[in-house]
């Protein structure tokens, strides 16, 4: 049970660090700053990888599920690196 | 590897994109801080790999190779005003990911991804749900910012209580799951009401309100990750889930202050709202509209010291934007001042239309915002206005009974002239006339929105 308070502990200060990074952005990065974060959220490629690799022990529908779950966490994370730094990079072009 | 050292390059993970969100909150880190983050993730991805829990590399390879690809390309090949779709795209794939993990896990005995308890138990419940609402919720936004799907609201009424009864049914597996009863069966029926949830939370919420529901299944996305990371108690993914959670809701809240919008107004009320007196769109136009030509706006321009242009989504929709900067560019060179005007609702995202000018090349110092704006529409000669139309409109203003009263808007009719490009007198997003057409310092000038633009500069040049 230790384990789980420890996380939730986790879970809510991370909220209000981000609460706090995030209040006062300009209108101007709002778009970068959804694709960027959102490319964040694909971290749970973590889990997908785990499941994926997970060989033998798991049997064939994780395997297969986690292949599933690799390929759209991918699309998230390098789609949405990607998009972000071609954004990022129209604004610091000029100015 | 040990798993305290794993652990160590997850914390250091967790840092980079605690860096990385950081920086994307100022347009001078902004770069660097979405640099950080990717490498925060790369690290995260490499530890896992070199994790002796993974054992074959054969479906990880083929699943990356595969999601690379798409995601490349669809990173480069797409176009800045298609930019919310494709950003909700993203947050769909993200909670689809969560949402295959999650069913992974409860399938798998033992092994890295094995949920043990009542609390992996709950956390699979969780991460299914929330996962495949994110996932169908944005394959609708998806559809209707696209325009596959119409962008009107749809459903019925009582659509909320339909919503309301899966979303229990769905806390109920939810708790079945927990208890430690139910097998694949049942995790397979939350998924199929989850699915359905996501739909029909999505469908009756108008184009309006797209950028508030992008910003919430951004929000989504985060908390499925976060929900996922507590099946397996991978801290990396608790926190960053939470953070990306967290500026979601942050965003959602920005959106909806900028449309005078209650969350659940937005949520729950698009059909359940009586919709009050419409006004008539003939009364407030009838004989009162005049209809303009680009030589007639390009005299007008000609003389015109302070220029202040109000890009909306029929800029993105005639992806005007270019033709747009020509414009400027010309008014500038004989000697005018030229702002953009930019409401933050603006387009069907949040920040749509400065990505759009940034695109082409627009001085960033020259968007100002709706608060910075606003005064000085009295002191301006010529206000352009191109595919907006609610957030310019004066009901909300001073129509007390009007649907919109109370959104902050541009005040752009305070200019001496005001020019409205658009093809036709039809309504806006909200669906309602809009007074400002009918003013005396208005003029309409109807046509596509590139076309007029284009017609206006050659008009100045002309002249010149």
């Amino acid at each position: 049970m230790d384990m789980i308070i420890m996380q939730v502990s986790l879970f809510v200060l991370a909220v209000i660090l981000g609460v706090e990074l995030i209040t006062k952005v300009p209108a101007t990065l709002h778009t970068p700053l959804m694709s960027g974060s959102n490319a964040i959220s694909g971290i749970t490629l973590v889990g997908a990888l785990l499941a994926a690799g997970s060989g033998e022990v798991g049997g064939l529908w994780v395997s297969v599920l986690g292949m599933i779950a690799v390929t759209l966490a991918t699309i998230n994370v390098v789609g949405g690196f990607m998009v972000t730094n071609r954004m990022l990079r129209m604004f610091s072009r000029r100015g | 590897m040990s798993l305290s050292f794993v652990n160590l390059c997850y914390l250091l993970s967790a840092v980079l994109f605690i860096g990385g969100i950081k920086g994307l909150t100022r347009p001078r880190t902004a770069v660097r801080g979405n640099l950080m983050a990717a490498i925060g993730m790369l690290l995260a991805v490499v530890v896992t790999l070199l994790d002796q829990s993974i054992l074959s590399y054969g479906w990880i390879l083929t699943g990356a190779i595969l999601g690379a690809a798409i995601g490349v390309l669809l990173a480069t090949r797409i176009q800045m005003t298609a930019m919310p779709q494709m950003v909700a795209l993203l947050n769909g794939f993200g909670g689809g990911a969560s949402l295959a993990v999650a069913v992974a896990s409860f399938l798998s005995t033992s092994g890295p991804v094995a949920a043990s308890g009542i609390v992996g138990l709950t956390a699979i419940g969780l991460t299914v749900l929330i996962g495949a609402v994110t996932l169908t919720g944005s394959a609708v936004a998806f559809g209707k910012l696209q325009e596959l799907l119409p962008g009107s609201p749809m459903g019925f009424r009582g659509i909320t209580l339909v919503n309301g009864a899966l979303l229990v049914a769905a806390l109920a597996i939810v708790a079945t799951l927990a208890a430690g009863n139910g097998g694949i069966g049942l995790v397979l029926v939350l998924t199929a009401i989850a699915l359905v949830l996501g739909v029909t939370l999505v469908v009756p919420i108008g184009g309006a309100d797209m950028p508030v529901v992008i910003a919430l299944l951004n929000s989504y996305s985060g908390i499925a990750a976060a929900a996922a990371g507590f099946i397996m108690g991978n801290t990396v993914l608790i926190v960053s889930g939470a953070l990306v959670g967290a500026s979601g809701l942050i965003l959602t809240r920005i959106m909806c202050v900028a449309m005078n919008r209650s969350l659940a107004g937005v949520l729950f009320g698009s059909l359940s709202e009586e919709g009050g007196e419409a006004m008539d769109a003939d009364e407030v136009y009838a004989g009162k509209v005049k209809s303009s030509s680009a030589e007639e706006v390009g005299m007008l321009l000609e003389t015109a010291q302070r220029v202040v242009i109000v890009p909306g989504f029929g800029l993105a929709m005639a992806q005007a934007q270019h033709a747009v900067r020509d414009l400027a560019d010309t008014l500038e060179r004989r000697g005018a001042e030229v702002i953009y005007g930019l409401h933050p609702v603006a387009g069907r995202m949040p920040g749509h239309m400065n990505v759009l000018l940034a695109e082409a090349e627009v001085d960033y110092a020259k968007m100002q915002p709706m608060e910075q704006i606003n005064p000085h529409f009295t002191q301006t000669d010529v206000v352009i206005v191109i595919g907006a139309n609610d957030v310019t409109n004066p009901m909300a203003r001073e129509d007390k009974g009007s649907p919109i009263y109370g959104m902050p808007i541009l005040d752009v009719d305070q200019a001496r002239t005001v020019v409205v490009v658009k093809r036709s007198l039809s309504p806006g997003f909200a669906g309602l006339p809009n007074p400002l057409f009918a003013k005396d310092n208005t003029l309409m000038l109807f046509g596509d929105g590139k076309q007029a633009i284009l017609d206006l500069t050659g008009a100045l040049n002309e002249a010149a």
